[in-house]
């Protein structure tokens, strides 16, 4: 197209800027309508069933938490009751730290474990392909075989973490029975499962990353960790701030491992947000008040989300 | 290496830094190794452990099965079979998995290049209404959706129990991230050539992402296959029950017979197993023979 530009103007410059522009106004409108139905066609697909069955239910759950409902009898309108309720009551401050004291120890262990994982993987190593499969086993395991072997494998008496422990001397804790070590207890049996996750993740970004780029780094004489630190983590911060970002979603969200492994005892000492909604809903009967919550955490995920992709050009580089 | 060494600034020990630092890699290497099968039979054990128990006859929880058992047998996996559908559930599980991974597929590649490679005005707000998809517990929206589906009349359905899987924001940002980081050389290549968007997408864009694709396959497939809440309530005939639920249903019904249950397990994890391991081929030849290596 410029190229057919620069031969009008070069025939005659001045009236082709007053005649032509109509002519293109009309092009643009055109292509403008062409390009939005092309964009269009590709968000459809998604758009359609997210809207249906996700969205809507969102807003419904919005209006449910505007009332009093527990799911027989008609709702009862309380307006912003449910809130007021919520935020006076000191659980809700409870369940919302213990959440967060689970993704601050969670997220640093899983990612970097994760990324070591990967990187160690990526090297040619022997038998990686079957490596890859055993670190990827716990992932497709359920929570409930996950938290059974974990509650035997840190129980108090006989457990082997402690027989460990207690071969050097050291006398162990008592992990998911004790309210202190609760939350370490459901934190490094999560990292655990969830090891694999990242680094199949961070694999398949490692994957794209070009090799003759560490080639040109190894001739100008970089060592392992310049190269690391140069090449690796840049090129492969897209993979990561996807990793963080999902995390985090999900890490607000802990609920499987915290119902198999200590149901959020010992006394509410690992109780988590989600938790307190599945109980308010299908044990207490409580449905608005479960939705107020719910919309409370989702609040707070949003904004941290936001907050972590506005942050994103400061350190994520796209190819 | 070479060079390196001469960054170093005493150059007469040029070959003493070179033997050291060789040793010092080979030291590398064996610790890596070790630290890796180390991490890997950690990782294994849990399921070593599940194998075992599937095969001790009368394990309980009281009764820890021995690390070899006395009298191995594979009764619980006949029982499993002969008292249940399980055959059934089996395909039941299959069909969803593979209906669930197909469509997310297609609905995630293609809104990925929408946000990738077709800027539009309030993309970044679309995107983020995408991704707020993830954010809201699925517990709460368990009761919204099951009303709606009512309404469908599409309760106790296949298609009831997939078409809320059809669109994943997880998937979508997964391929997007990975369209992002396709070279857009590669893309005004093509347009030069005369190709338009439908042509990009597919002959280059999803060429060069088929990591990415491997990955969300795997996932795709396990978030079905595994999925618990909401097949339990929306599929009430038993002759459509899927895995996890059978699965639940045999702790209640045989609380003591933890090798049927871990029979079940096992069973439940290894066609995962055999999907990542045959995506994983596919990774490494899909990057082998794109454009960008």
């Amino acid at each position: 197209m410029s190229v057919s530009n620069a031969q009008t103007s070069l025939v005659d410059r001045a009236p082709q800027f007053v005649h032509s522009k109509p002519v293109r106004d009309g092009r643009t409108r055109n292509n403008k309508a062409r390009y939005a139905l092309t964009v269009l066609a590709f968000l459809l697909p998604s758009a359609i069933p997210l809207v249906l069955f996700v969205l809507g239910p969102m807003v419904a759950a919005a209006w449910v938490s505007l009332n009093q409902w527990n799911l027989l009898a008609p709702m009862k309108w309380v307006g912003l009751g449910n809130y007021a309720k919520l935020l006076s009551d000191p659980i809700t401050g409870d369940v919302f730290l213990h959440t967060v004291y689970y993704i601050v120890g969670y997220l640093p262990l899983v990612y970097i474990g994760g990324l070591a994982l990967a990187l160690a993987l990526n090297t040619a190593l022997k038998g990686r392909s079957f490596l890859r499969g055993i670190y990827f086993l716990p992932v497709v395991t359920s929570w409930i075989v996950v938290a059974l072997v974990w509650r035997w494998l840190l129980s108090p008496s006989n457990g082997i973490v402690n027989s460990a422990l207690a071969f050097f001397g050291v006398h162990g804790p008592g992990w998911w029975t004790d309210p202190h070590w609760a939350m370490p207890s459901i934190i490094i049996a999560s990292a655990w499962k969830d090891l694999g996750f990242v680094m199949v993740i961070l694999l398949a970004g490692l994957q794209a990353i070009p090799s003759d780029m560490y080639d040109a780094a190894k001739v100008d004489g970089a060592g392992w960790w310049r190269r690391l630190f140069s090449i690796t983590l840049p090129l492969l911060s897209p993979s990561s701030f996807f990793v963080l970002v999902i995390s985090l979603i999900n890490g607000f969200q802990v609920f499987d491992q915290v119902y198999a492994m200590t149901g959020g005892g010992p006394n509410g000492a690992s109780e988590v947000v989600v938790q307190q909604i599945y109980d308010l809903t299908f044990r207490y009967g409580r449905a608005g008040e479960a939705s107020a919550l719910s919309w409370m955490l989702f609040v707070v995920v949003l904004a941290v989300t936001v907050i972590q992709i506005r942050g994103q050009k400061r350190w994520v580089t796209y190819g | 290496m070479a060079d390196m060494a001469l960054m170093t600034p005493r150059r007469l020990s040029t070959k003493a830094v070179r033997s050291r630092e060789a040793k010092l890699r080979m030291a590398g290497v064996i610790a890596l190794h070790a630290v890796i099968i180390l991490g890997a039979i950690a990782m294994f054990f849990p399921f070593l452990w599940t194998i075992i128990t599937s095969l001790t006859p009368g394990a309980s929880l009281t009764n820890t099965p021995a690390l070899i058992p006395a009298n191995p047998s594979l009764g619980a996996y006949q029982q499993l079979f002969a008292e249940r559908p399980f055959a059934q559930v089996i395909l039941n599980s299959l069909t969803l998995a593979v209906i669930t991974t197909v469509v997310q597929l297609v609905t995630s590649s293609t809104a990925a290049y929408a946000f990738s490679r077709l800027p539009f005005r309030g993309q970044t707000a679309v995107f983020g209404v995408y991704l707020a998809t993830m954010m809201i517990p699925l517990q709460v929206l368990i009761v919204p959706l099951f009303a709606e589906l009512k309404t469908f009349g599409l309760l106790d359905t296949y298609l009831g129990a997939v078409l809320p899987t059809f669109a994943s924001a997880f998937g979508i940002f997964l391929l997007r991230q990975a369209i992002n980081q396709v070279p857009r050389e590669l893309d005004e290549a093509a347009t030069l050539d005369g190709a338009g968007h439908f042509r990009i997408f597919t002959r280059i864009i999803l060429p060069n992402i088929r990591p990415a694709i491997a990955t969300l396959v795997v996932f795709a497939f396990m978030g079905s296959w595994n999925s618990f809440l909401w097949p339990l309530v929306v599929l009430r005939s038993p002759e459509l029950q899927t895995l996890p639920i059978a699965l639940a249903g045999l702790q209640g019904q045989y609380t003591s017979q933890w090798d049927v249950i871990m029979a079940g397990s096992v069973i439940s994890v290894l066609p995962m197993l055999a999907l990542y391991i045959f995506a994983q081929k596919y990774v490494i030849q899909g990057v082998a023979s794109s454009g960008i290596k």
